[in-house]
């Protein structure tokens, strides 16, 4: 079982865009090995020929007619927003690339 | 006569004979929270004016004799994890302070359709993460039997809600138990459906493969009623499952009659042992002994796989909820956070992220993270899914012998607030002999099995039922509340919320 | 990532150039090409909202597709039904189960942080597109074609040049946000060797003509309703390996896609030839000089943690529903310019330059309007041609429709006006001036049969040129061009020639 070290905590907060002081590594830290060493043990459990579930029920085909239904105005979509200039959300400088 | 004793049935029977207004109804219950909230802290938000106004159009549709459901004017609560238009939705989060949701979750819509007033929203564990709603960035939720105490999780607010009279019904949301284990806590009955069969569209998403909302009532019947309100298919959730939700009202009352001949019901054995309290067990073993006496084949029965369900649990939440949580960025809505200087939007995200969400919230995010990385995917998330193919399939041989599974629902009672906090380990045990229902998809009920001997706090049996087959949890839900309630000579209740005109 | 890094290497700022001929010397190319095609469906891919192109901001959202919490997303049958089509058109295989993934990470103009998209199960994979290069047929093998979400937009504000680097903040319109893309992925392309530019081309010329005939998408490139991204890298000459890869993104014209794969080939070599490695990278495509400059460095650290959607369940289409698609496909493009060729009487070169300009749809659109082939093909050939070479855009994106090309031909049929006056029309269709006769009446250009006009200047033409006028009283009709030349430059073109030559016969006899 490998244990996540402080850096290897670090970079997954920062995968998960969480900026983690210090203390809060100190403190999180063990409590997250702790968790992963309990759930190892599931591994070899289940072998090759055990199908994964991703769902309780299975279904399939479930969709939805193409007509339009009414959306929210832009009112109600930037209602929430915590900075906006007239109708689009306004965030701060973007780093990286155009997707 | 204090309104609020009465179970939503018997409110609903009053409105229906003229013998209250629904406005009546309701401002006895807001004079309840009024009056217990403070110490509870089970309310986020009260909705004053919106359930008051709400209760005089029911009134006005029953005088004009168009009631739109038989519980058209009882009050209901919500957990804050369903959307409400107009409403402020939490999740129990510091990120989402202040959200008013400009739409309404489909079960919040049936709600409105059938003319139940809601009174406001409740505490949760932030996202619903835990086990006894201390987890709230709004402050715990403390349980009506003992103001020290947890009322269990991540539910407590609904929970603590009904068993405090404050609301006659409320909705919760189970993951793991969060609806039964907090029923068991708090001396109220919770159901979990069958998954898929309660709309999920406006539940702020925890592991979406496993959420489920349900009914917090302190009968059966109660639940039976609410439930059938709220479930049937739904086209905007598209894991709802097409089967349409009725009959249990009618298990319900026909279970209330006390005859389980010929239903056979198994003990799980892998959920008794070390990790239960002997005063639980002892409860526990009273009830099955009442089944027994009811006319039911009890037999024990073994889910060998139940042991690593806690594991993939712990495996298939995180993963879920680490991309689930994603959207919480304050780019669009909730609260941002803006460092010093001149900040990048990445740098906004994690400041905000890191100031809005609680400990358990960054830890269960993490760790999905890393279970989801490339090179760990099949070793954790892939294996949890299999391990949850290996628990539906004992499920499946399991029902092939029994009807219905039994259980305690909590290997404890409630315990005091700030025990567990910093030991994610001890309270993820509180979920034990719930998860499972959630891997497999299929129903559970929680119903009050009475009071330890010990430390007089509430004890719960658990019911699971296969999928689709929840009629069942209520037939013999029903008849162990009757054989109990006739042995307890009435319902067993906090003391402190005991009715003063009859204690 | 920090600043720096993204402004990448001086030598990535100004890269060494291998003239194209002495790369082929030394390298074979190897082309990945990634083409996202937006559908045209009425609603986005997981919510009712409408997808309409340029409507006013965050006027077509909704809780699914701005992300709020609580909604959830409900598969549109219509763009799985489009996705199968152009799977079966381009001779996939269609999965008989398969699922959406998520595909996580963070960028604010994705509203839930992860893209709802297909990762291992691809709706349709294993198929080909044949195209085809002077002549020469190369096969393009298709991996996949899957479905996905698209992102919204951002406009970034301040800064010198409105773009992303040096913004002071950016300003986000969800409207696009959850339309439905299908990204088609080839397989690595090898053995085009000095043709590979023009194959990348051919290629995306090829699946845009595809996609176009089967309806399920506007495929505007210049709109974004088709992007392309280019991967190229290139292998020592007859090894047969494959070098590390560029990624060169949204490059949104044909004439782009050539230019970009040929840059790229010149600026690798430069690279290796120097001894250098060539960086696994996302580039940027410049329109203004056919450059690529560095984006984002890939590395393995980027990590996508796809999962399987969990509020979506499988699609699994029955073959009964596979093969009902099948039947709805439009003739296979080889067939039918086997048949049109054949129905217009076109040579076998005329064919293949009108294949190769891309213009035989627009061809036998107009034909279909109600026009002869051969003049169809006038003027998308000569005409448009050249406006569509002029102003660098597709031979369908100059803003000429069939149906106009068919009114400018009756105008000339019924003598209204010229052939040279036409393009006068063509040049106020250009300009958005109304309809070809409107442009007609508005610019004054019908042709003058007045005789009274058209005698006087014979009169003005004779007197200037007695010495013409003499010959064809002698006999010699041939000289009338020179007096009918002269007629026409002093009515700016506008004379009907034909009545002129009759009154100068008349006048001269
Ligand atoms: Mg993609
Ligand atoms: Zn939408």
């Amino acid at each position: 079982m490998p244990e996540l070290s402080r850096g290897e905590v670090r970079h997954l907060a920062d995968l998960a865009r969480i900026d983690l002081s210090d203390a809060e590594l100190d403190h999180l830290a063990p409590q997250l090995n702790v968790i992963l060493e309990s759930v190892a043990s599931i591994q070899g459990v289940a072998g090759d020929d055990v199908v994964p579930t991703s769902h309780p029920i299975p279904m399939t085909n479930v969709f939805r007619e193409d007509v339009v239904v009414p959306c929210l105005t832009p009112e109600q979509a930037l209602a929430a927003a915590p900075e906006r200039e007239d109708d689009k959300f306004a965030v701060p400088r973007i780093l990286g690339d155009e997707q | 006569m204090s309104w609020i004793r009465k179970t939503a049935a018997e409110q609903a029977d009053a409105l229906a004979a003229g013998e209250v207004t629904s406005v009546e109804l309701v401002q006895a219950h807001l004079d309840q929270i009024a009056a217990t909230n403070g110490d509870l802290n089970a309310f986020l938000h009260v909705d004053v004016p919106g359930a008051l106004a709400q209760a005089a159009a029911s009134d006005e549709r029953r005088s004009a004799g168009s009631p739109l459901h038989a519980l058209d004017g009882v009050p209901i609560a919500i957990k804050d994890v369903l959307t409400t238009e107009g409403l402020p939705t939490t999740a129990g989060s510091r990120i989402l302070e202040g959200w008013i949701p400009p739409y309404d979750g489909t079960v919040t819509a049936r709600i409105k359709a059938a003319g139940l007033p809601i009174l406001g929203k409740t505490n949760m564990d932030e996202f619903a993460m835990g086990s006894s709603t201390e987890n709230s960035a709004y402050g715990p939720t403390r349980n009506p039997w003992d103001h020290d105490r947890i009322p269990g999780g991540s539910g407590g607010g609904s929970a603590a809600a009904v068993a405090a009279f404050q609301a006659p019904l409320a909705i919760g949301s189970d993951t793991g138990g969060s609806i039964r284990q907090p029923g068991a806590m708090t001396g109220t009955v919770g159901v979990k459906p069958t998954y898929g069969s309660v709309s999920r569209y406006g539940v702020i998403a925890l592991a979406n493969s496993l959420d489920q909302l349900g009914p917090v009532t302190r009968t059966v019947l109660d639940s039976a009623l609410l439930h059938e309100l709220i479930g049937g298919h739904d086209p905007k959730d598209s894991t709802s499952v097409p089967t349409p939700v009725t009959g249990l009202i009618e298990a319900a009352r026909e279970g209330a009659k006390g005859d389980l001949s010929g239903l056979r019901v198994g003990v799980v054995k892998e959920l008794q042992g070390d990790a239960w309290a002997p005063d639980v067990v002892e409860r526990f073993e009273e009830s099955v002994d009442i089944l027994k006496k009811l006319g039911a084949d009890v037999v024990e029965v073994s889910l060998p796989s139940f042991v690593h369900a806690m594991a993939a649990y712990y495996l298939i939440l995180p993963a879920e909820c680490s991309s689930n949580l994603a959207k919480f960025d304050a780019m669009r809505y909730g609260r941002r956070v803006t460092p010093e200087g001149s900040p990048s939007a990445e740098e906004v995200m994690k400041v905000s992220r890191d100031a809005g969400f609680g400990d358990e919230v960054k830890r269960r995010i993490i760790i999905g993270t890393y279970a989801l990385s490339s090179g760990y995917y099949d070793a954790y998330y892939g294996q949890a899914q299999k391990i949850r193919t290996l628990i539906i399939e004992d499920f499946r041989r399991a029902f092939e012998s029994v009807d219905v599974l039994v259980s305690p629902t909590a290997p404890t009672t409630a315990f005091p607030i700030g025990e567990k906090v910093d030991d994610p380990l001890s309270m993820y045990l509180q979920d034990l002999a719930t998860i499972p229902a959630n891997l497999a998809g299929v129903p559970g009920i929680s119903v009050p099995s009475g009071t330890s001997r010990e430390d007089g706090l509430p004890t719960g049996v658990q019911f699971l039922a296969p999928v689709l087959e929840d009629a069942r949890l209520y037939r013999v839900g029903a008849a162990l509340e009757a054989a109990l309630l006739e042995q307890w000579g009435g319902p067993i209740v906090p003391a402190a919320y005991q009715s003063k005109e009859s204690s | 990532m920090t600043e720096a890094k993204l402004a990448g290497s001086a030598s990535d700022r100004r890269p060494t150039l291998i003239d194209f001929d002495t790369v082929l010397e030394s390298f074979d190319p190897a082309m990945g090409l990634e083409v996202h095609v937006e559908l045209n469906t009425a609603t986005k891919m997981f919510c009712g909202c409408p997808t309409g192109f340029g409507a006013a901001p965050n006027t077509q959202v909704c809780p699914t597709c701005l992300g709020l919490p609580g909604a959830m997303p409900v598969v549109n049958g219509k763009a799985v039904e489009s996705a199968m089509r152009i799977g079966l058109a381009l001779n996939c295989e269609i999965a008989e189960w398969c699922r959406f993934a998520r595909k996580n990470y963070f960028y604010p103009d994705m509203p839930k942080n992860f893209q709802t998209s297909q990762y291992d199960e691809p709706i349709a994979f294993d198929g080909y597109l044949d195209v085809d290069v002077d002549g020469e047929t190369f096969r393009i093998e298709i991996e996949r074609a899957h479905m996905e979400e698209d992102t919204g937009k951002a406009t970034h504000v301040g800064g010198t040049t409105g773009r992303i680097h040096g913004a002071d903040y950016s300003l986000i319109d969800y409207n696009r946000a959850g339309i439905p893309l299908i990204e088609i992925v080839t397989r690595p392309i090898m053995g085009a060797g000095e043709k590979a530019p023009l194959v990348a081309k051919a290629y995306v010329s090829a699946l845009r003509d595809l996609v176009k005939a089967l309806g399920v998408s506007d495929v505007r490139m210049d709109q974004g309703s088709m992007r392309c991204d280019v991967n190229l890298s290139l292998a020592p000459k007859g090894s047969g390996a494959l070098g590390t890869r560029s990624e060169t993104k949204n490059v949104n014209s044909l004439r782009s896609v050539e230019r970009a794969v040929r840059y790229e080939m010149s600026r690798h070599a430069g690279i290796l030839l120097a001894g250098g490695k060539v960086l696994q990278e996302t580039r940027h495509f410049h329109e203004d000089d056919g450059s690529t400059s560095p984006g984002r460095e890939k590395s393995d650290a980027e990590d996508y943690r796809y999962f399987p959607e969990p509020d979506l369940v499988p699609v699994a289409p029955s073959r009964e529903w596979v093969e009902e698609l099948r039947g709805t496909l439009p003739e296979p493009p080889a067939g039918r310019r086997t048949r049109l060729q054949a129905e217009f009487g076109f040579s076998d070169l005329e064919m293949r330059d009108v294949v190769a300009a891309g213009a035989l749809d627009l061809i036998a659109e107009t034909v279909e309007a109600g026009t002869t082939p051969q003049a169809a093909r006038k003027w998308w050939m000569s005409e448009l041609a050249r406006r569509a070479n002029d102003t660098g855009v597709a031979l369908d994106e100059v803003g000429v429709t069939p149906a106009q090309i068919v009114e400018v031909q009756r105008l000339i049929d019924d003598k209204t006006i010229n052939d040279k006056l036409a393009r006068q029309v063509f040049e106020g269709l250009y300009a958005g001036e109304g309809t070809p006769a409107e442009i007609v009446a508005a610019r004054g250009l019908a042709v003058v049969s007045d005789d009274g006009a058209l005698t006087a200047a014979v009169d003005a033409a004779i007197e200037a040129q007695p010495a013409v006028a003499e010959k064809i009283r002698g006999g010699n009709h041939a000289a009338a061009g020179a007096l009918i030349g002269a007629v026409m430059k002093a009515m700016g073109g506008q004379a009907n020639a034909a009545r002129v030559r009759e009154i100068i016969m008349e006048k001269l006899a």
